[in-house]
């Protein structure tokens, strides 16, 4: 893209982002005020939002911090080389612990939430361990086929509740309970992972990603690795199901439907694969758009499908990484040197 | 160096399809002692050294490795063992600093193992061990993404690599390759400095000359076969390895 | 096991001919999938937007066009197999190599296309297309439909024709080479992208013959475009994915078991047998019935 063939273009760190690396950042205010916006924008952003929102776009809010969270699972997951096309797989599965428990014994969403998040995480990862030895493509095979089958068995054999679900479940005692809760599960799950990610385990994962020969010639289990990636993820995509069957008191089969599926993989494509800010980004974008479109009908998961196909191609890095790069680095075109 | 033999082949074989990649290979190595392996392209050197750390179950024989039976064991248990190799292709983790890609080998249970129980600072134990290998210490090299090095310095990075497991015997397939003179020369004081702490080693290589000057013996393998083993001299002077490599009449 | 509960041999027999009839259009479905990725390691999850593509394809041909069937279907089947040839050479062909981004793509455009379909207000009965020939002919004691008896025997037809092609053409045995060993086939002078890309085409094309011989028994659902992907996805797991005798194999177990539980049990219970299958495998075979696709061997 050069204009002329004896040029190139050269990015070089802001001098600002140079100044205020570490400690240094406490020297000035414009410093400070640098490596801070971006951070406490959002949070503002969220902030306001929530004063001036209605109850249905603080529903939409709700809804948008538990598809963020699954894109940040899914994100995890690819992260360490899994393609996961079945987030509804955790979802429901977390979705319809919850639910039985609730339905069955009236365990308090206090209860049912974290034994769904463990338990629903334990199902899904032991289920899945098998295919972790195989190739990748297995993995995303089987997680999209298992929730679509999942569907079908319910509605076909009525048990847990059947085409009608699981109605009548106890919630929370306050919205902003509701909202609290799941912003703060957001906030903890994107924070927890990456932090995860910046440790020398989330090194390893990655290494397993791009070079697994090598991390298992440094004498790591990849496999045992991967599985604990996908228990992480998975029971973390519990936990969204699980919350969202107190939020609607409700439970039934679409929870497995392919739609749990497929805004987390848009989110986190749009917003950046692998940077997990990219996916909690995309999530935050796409979800109130949805909710704008909501008339367009089926032309939205078009839309969701030909972003998978454009960004995968020609934006592979994504939006997040894109911002990222604007704000701390500047482009300038050099000679080429001969 | 001991009698004892930290390592014993016996008879292995593995096929591809219709191809005969390794057939009945035997051999044993004594601890410490230096073993060069080579042989014509396609001889079947690399499925050799990935059938001994375990890459590849092979079809027929046994591998012991400190009197421990490891055939179809699980490469990553034969590591932790303390068996290392290097790969061919050098495929460093690209984006991280150089460093930086040592810090997964120390992160492995056998290195915890080794110190006791704790990893320690894996960081600053990376940087010495560049040095090691001959990273210049008080650089920007070791700090560099691995994607702008030169290919001497990934071939070194792989050897630090492997180093870092703290392994007893090491496997180095063909790290002299794509190297020029300069680099081999500094490469075999290192090399040296790791057979004098006691290592056993196993060298596949090309390059001839540089080798025979290492090594205690060398083994010759064509079309997965072992056709000869003794030291570099009787070796070179065997009528079935000048066939092999020329060809004959 | 109740088997005979109560029932005759007659209603064996039958079962039986349902469930080859079953069998047959399992394999159909999944050949197509199982082709393209035993040959060039491409996962086509757009697979079930070109199996209704085809079906509304010819649909169009046929009632906007009045274009008649014999030509209608041969046209759609060659149009299908080259969308699927520039769905590599335009997409694909940049992330050969990434295989999450492959998954991905692909992915996204079988969604696309799907729900494009669902948008453009794809669903009526009237959507369907016609039998071949009326009538039904009398075997193992039941009535069978003249539709569903040319199914089989033309999904057996079609898979000896394979069973040439892939041995006896120069394309089939370059077919086989880069499934077997790419890097080898390569240095033989075959260009891995065309291959990919007829790959897919041929896919396509398989795809497509499924859809016109399979959609008449029933209206074309958008919804299809899921099933069918799920169907396909299901044997191959079975089966073994890259392997075409693991792919026969699986269909007729699942075909046989689904057919059998739904006549002696209920048609509830045949997701059941396909979850069972599933898991069964996961747990003893991983790679399938027949399959080899050992991560660490194939690579290093």
């Amino acid at each position: 893209m050069s204009r002329d063939p004896k040029q190139r273009k050269k990015r070089l760190d802001r001098g600002i982002k140079v100044r205020s690396g570490d400690i240094f950042v406490l020297t000035s205010w414009r410093e400070m005020l640098y490596v801070l916006v971006p951070r406490v924008l959002p949070m503002l952003f969220i902030l306001v939002f929530i004063l001036v929102a209605t109850p249905y776009w603080k529903r939409v809010l709700v809804s948008m911090a538990m598809t963020g969270i699954l894109a940040l699972s899914w994100d995890l997951l690819v992260s360490t080389g899994l393609v996961s096309l079945g987030q509804a797989l955790f979802f429901g599965m977390g979705a319809y612990v919850a639910g039985t428990l609730n339905h069955a014994w009236g365990w308090p969403y206090w209860a049912t939430i974290p034994i769904a998040t463990i338990g629903g995480g334990l199902i899904c990862t032991l289920s899945l361990i098998p295919v972790l030895r195989l190739r990748g493509i297995y993995f995303a095979m089987i997680t999209l086929v298992l929730p679509l089958v999942l569907v079908r068995i319910i509605e076909a054999t009525k048990i847990f509740g059947g085409t009608e679900g699981l109605s009548g479940l106890s919630t929370f005692h306050y919205a902003a309970e509701e909202l609290g809760i799941s912003l703060l599960a957001f906030a903890a799950v994107l924070f927890g992972f990456r932090r995860l990610m910046g440790t020398d385990y989330g090194l390893v994962l990655q290494g397993i990603r791009d070079n697994d020969l090598s991390v298992i010639s440094a004498g790591i289990n990849i496999y045992w690795y991967k599985a604990q990636a996908l228990f992480l993820a998975g029971s973390v995509g519990a936990l969204a199901g699980a919350f969202m069957t107190h939020a609607y008191m409700f439970v039934g089969m679409p929870v497995f439907a392919l739609d749990y599926s497929i805004l987390p993989i848009a989110s986190a494509v749009v917003g950046g694969m692998g940077t997990l800010a990219g996916p909690a980004l995309g999530a935050c974008i796409l979800v109130p758009l949805s909710e704008a479109l909501r008339a367009m009908g089926p032309l939205r998961v078009v839309c969701y499908g030909l972003f998978l196909v454009v960004f995968t191609v020609a934006i592979p890095e994504g939006i997040f990484p894109y911002l990222q790069r604007k704000y701390h680095q500047f482009e300038y075109w050099v000679k080429v040197e001969v | 160096m001991k009698a004892f033999p930290i390592l014993e082949v016996s008879k292995l074989t593995k096929d591809f399809g219709g191809v005969r990649a390794a057939n009945q290979v035997s051999f044993d190595l004594r601890e410490g002692e230096s073993l060069g392996i080579i042989g014509p392209n396609g001889s079947g050197k690399t499925t050799l050294a990935n059938l001994i750390s375990g890459f590849i179950r092979p079809d027929e024989g046994s591998v012991r490795f400190k009197g421990k039976e490891i055939t179809g064991i699980m490469p990553h248990r034969i590591a932790q063992l303390g068996l290392s190799r290097t790969f061919q292709m050098a495929r460093p983790f690209y984006h991280l600093p150089a460093y930086k890609n040592l810090v997964i080998p120390l992160f492995s249970p056998r290195v915890r193992r080794l110190s006791g129980g704790k990893y320690g600072d894996r960081d600053a134990t990376a940087i010495d061990l560049l040095e090691e290998v001959g990273f210049e210490r008080d650089s920007f090299v070791p700090f560099k993404p691995a994607s702008v090095l030169p290919h001497g310095y990934l071939k070194r990075l792989e050897l630090a690599r492997c180093l870092a497991m703290r392994p007893e015997l090491i496997i180095l397939d063909e790290l002299f390759s794509g190297l020029s003179m300069a680099e081999v020369s500094s490469t075999v004081p290192i090399i040296e400095k790791i057979q004098s702490e006691g290592k056993t080693l196993i060298m596949i290589e090309h390059r001839l000359r540089e080798l025979f000057r290492i090594v205690d013996r060398v083994m010759v393998l064509n079309y997965g076969r072992k056709i000869a083993e003794g030291t570099p001299k009787e070796v070179m002077e065997s009528d079935a390895v000048k066939e092999a490599y020329l060809g004959s009449e | 096991m109740p088997i005979f509960r109560g029932n005759s041999p007659k209603m064996f027999l039958g079962t039986l001919v349902y469930g080859l009839v079953n069998s047959v259009i399992l394999a159909l479905v999944a050949m197509g999938f199982n082709m393209t990725f035993g040959i060039s390691g491409i996962a086509n999850f757009a697979y079930g937007a070109l199996y209704i593509l085809a079906g509304f394809g010819t649909w169009i041909l046929l009632n906007s066009l009045a274009i008649p069937l014999f030509l209608a279907i041969p046209a759609m089947v060659l149009i299908t197999a080259l969308v699927g040839g520039l769905l590599y050479r335009f997409i694909l062909i940049r992330l050969r190599g990434m295989v999450i981004s492959e998954v991905i793509a692909t992915f996204g455009i079988g969604l696309a296309i799907v729900e494009m379909f669902r948008f453009l207000g794809f669903i009526h009965v009237k959507y369907s297309l016609p039998v071949f020939s009326d009538g039904s002919i009398f075997i193992g004691g039941v009535y069978l439909d003249f539709q569903r008896a040319f199914i089989v025997v033309f999904g057996i037809a079609l898979s000896g024709t394979l069973w040439v092609f892939t041995r006896h053409t120069r394309i089939g045995l370059a077919f086989r080479g880069i499934a077997q060993d790419e890097r080898t086939a390569l240095t033989f002078g075959i260009d891995s992208d065309r291959i990919s890309a007829l790959s897919m085409g041929f896919g396509g094309g398989l795809c497509a013959l499924a859809a016109v011989v399979i959609l008449p028994l029933r209206t074309i659902s958008v919804d299809a475009g899921y099933e069918v992907l799920l169907e396909a996805l299901a044997v191959c797991i079975v089966g073994g994915l890259g392997s075409s005798v693991g792919v026969i194999l699986a269909s007729f177990i699942l075909g046989m078991a689904q057919t059998f539980t739904a006549m002696y049990w209920g048609p509830h219970w045949m997701m059941i047998v396909t979850l069972v299958a599933i898991l069964a495998i996961l747990a003893i075979r991983p790679s399938g019935l027949l399959g080899k696709q050992k991560e660490l061997e194939e690579r290093i």
